[in-house]
């Protein structure tokens, strides 16, 4: 049997202004196969004006099971958010 | 609805003190509507559940563009032409999005291919009756397109995320086939007398198979209810099947149409219609391989599986190359 055609993410800029999205994920023999499949696949409908492709096995990804050591430590920095500080009324809008 | 009769290997469900820490606390984050993602541990029987219900799901629209795809070439007007076109198309990006997430869960798309050509996969009994003449396209959009949106909708809060976000790309599209569909046959019922005995004929052959679309009464299934305490599964299908049935009545009485089924009365008490019993018989000789198109759909698939070969290997061979040569001139131009 011949072999599978690599796997890429497929990620879309939604509108002039915004962030590229990831949108989900297709086999494309190549970069520009991909982009070209991601058109078709993806944005039928005028969802896009920009796509993004990069292959699966070149993405690095956190493990669920770090979730703890990775994020925990910012919940300890409530002093991060503007709420933290109270400001007297009189000080006006700050 | 598109997965009928998936199989959970549970032979019952488990209550959660019954299970051990790392299954009783993925089955709180179920419970508290949390959505689980790819790499998160799993119980093997969720896992294997959601392969089977994705990949049989993907390949329901795969296969599905063939019964309307019969009809391109000899839709009635370009414009039915190119509406019907794109209408299948967006069939063949439905496969596309389930295939992915069935992938997220660890099987490749090869497998998949080759569990439906093998006939191990199945896809739904739907798709093995025949498109006879253009009104058939029109009551696949509104009935077969219709029962699908039924089953889809709540499928949108699946507790697997990858599914859950296939399913609501899909919902936003499917309502424009079931539009394309009645908008057909609202034409066609305002034609000539022979239009309109065609339409009623369409009807008479695709109620029945459109309400076994939602499978057998499941309310005693052990698999329904592991489902759906695992969120894969949100109603019964006889809750699907009532729901079903009592929108889709009015639209035919508005295109003059009669339900092909004597016992269909309104039922005040229940504030819905009492309805007769599909043929199981019939539904489960569609499913075991001798519906009237079983061998012709499957037969379609394996052959372009197998012509397109070469085309598949051409493209990776063509991608080989220029990424040598490229590898070449980077290493030339050091």
């Amino acid at each position: 049997m011949s072999s599978e055609w690599p796997l890429w993410e497929v990620f879309i800029r939604g509108q002039h202004g915004l962030n590229h999205r990831h949108v989900g994920s297709l086999h494309a023999p190549d970069a520009e196969m991909a982009i070209n499949n991601a058109r078709d696949v993806y944005t039928r409908r005028n969802e896009g004006v920009s796509i993004w492709v990069v292959r699966s096995s070149d993405i690095a990804a956190s493990s669920p099971s770090e979730k703890g050591p990775l994020f925990e430590p910012s919940n300890a920095k409530v002093y991060r958010h503007p709420t933290f500080f109270d400001i007297p009324d009189e000080v006006g809008h700050m | 609805m598109y997965a009928q009769m998936v199989k959970t290997d549970a032979p019952r469900v488990k209550t959660l003190d019954e299970m051990d820490p790392q299954e009783r606390s993925f089955q709180e984050r179920i419970d508290q509507g949390q959505k689980i993602e790819p790499k998160e541990w799993m119980p093997e029987g969720y896992r294997k559940t959601l392969i089977r219900q994705i990949s049989q799901h993907a390949h329901s629209e795969i296969v599905g563009q063939l019964p309307e795809g019969n009809w391109i070439t000899r839709a009635p007007t370009l414009e039915r032409k190119a509406i019907l076109l794109a209408k299948v198309q967006d069939e063949a990006g439905h496969g596309l999005y389930l295939y992915c997430a069935a992938e997220t869960l660890g099987i490749s798309r090869d497998e998949m291919y080759e569990q439906l050509h093998s006939g191990k996969a199945k896809y739904s009994s739907i798709f093995n009756y025949p498109t006879l003449t253009w009104a058939d396209i029109g009551a696949i959009g509104w009935l077969v397109d219709g029962a699908a949106i039924m089953n889809q909708v709540p499928l949108q809060r699946c507790s697997y995320g990858p599914y859950s976000r296939a399913m609501i790309r899909i919902c936003k599209e499917e309502s424009f086939h079931q539009r394309q569909g009645f908008d057909i046959l609202m034409k066609m019922v305002k034609g000539t007398p022979a239009q309109k005995a065609m339409v009623q004929d369409a009807l008479n052959r695709w109620w029945w198979p459109s309400l076994m679309m939602f499978g057998p009464s499941d309310d005693a299934s052990v698999h329904s209810a592991q489902s759906m305490a695992w969120k894969i599964k949100q109603n019964s299908n006889d809750e699907l099947r009532q729901k079903f049935v009592d929108q889709t009545v009015p639209q035919a009485e508005y295109l003059g149409l009669t339900i092909p089924d004597p016992k269909l009365e309104w039922n005040e008490e229940k504030g819905g219609y009492d309805f007769g019993e599909p043929d199981w018989n019939e539904f489960f000789e569609v499913l075991a391989g001798n519906g009237p198109c079983n061998a012709e759909r499957l037969g379609a698939r394996r052959k372009a599986w197998a012509d397109g070969a070469w085309f598949r290997d051409g493209l990776t061979a063509y991608a080989e190359k220029q990424a040598a040569r490229r590898a070449g001139n980077e290493a030339a131009a050091e």
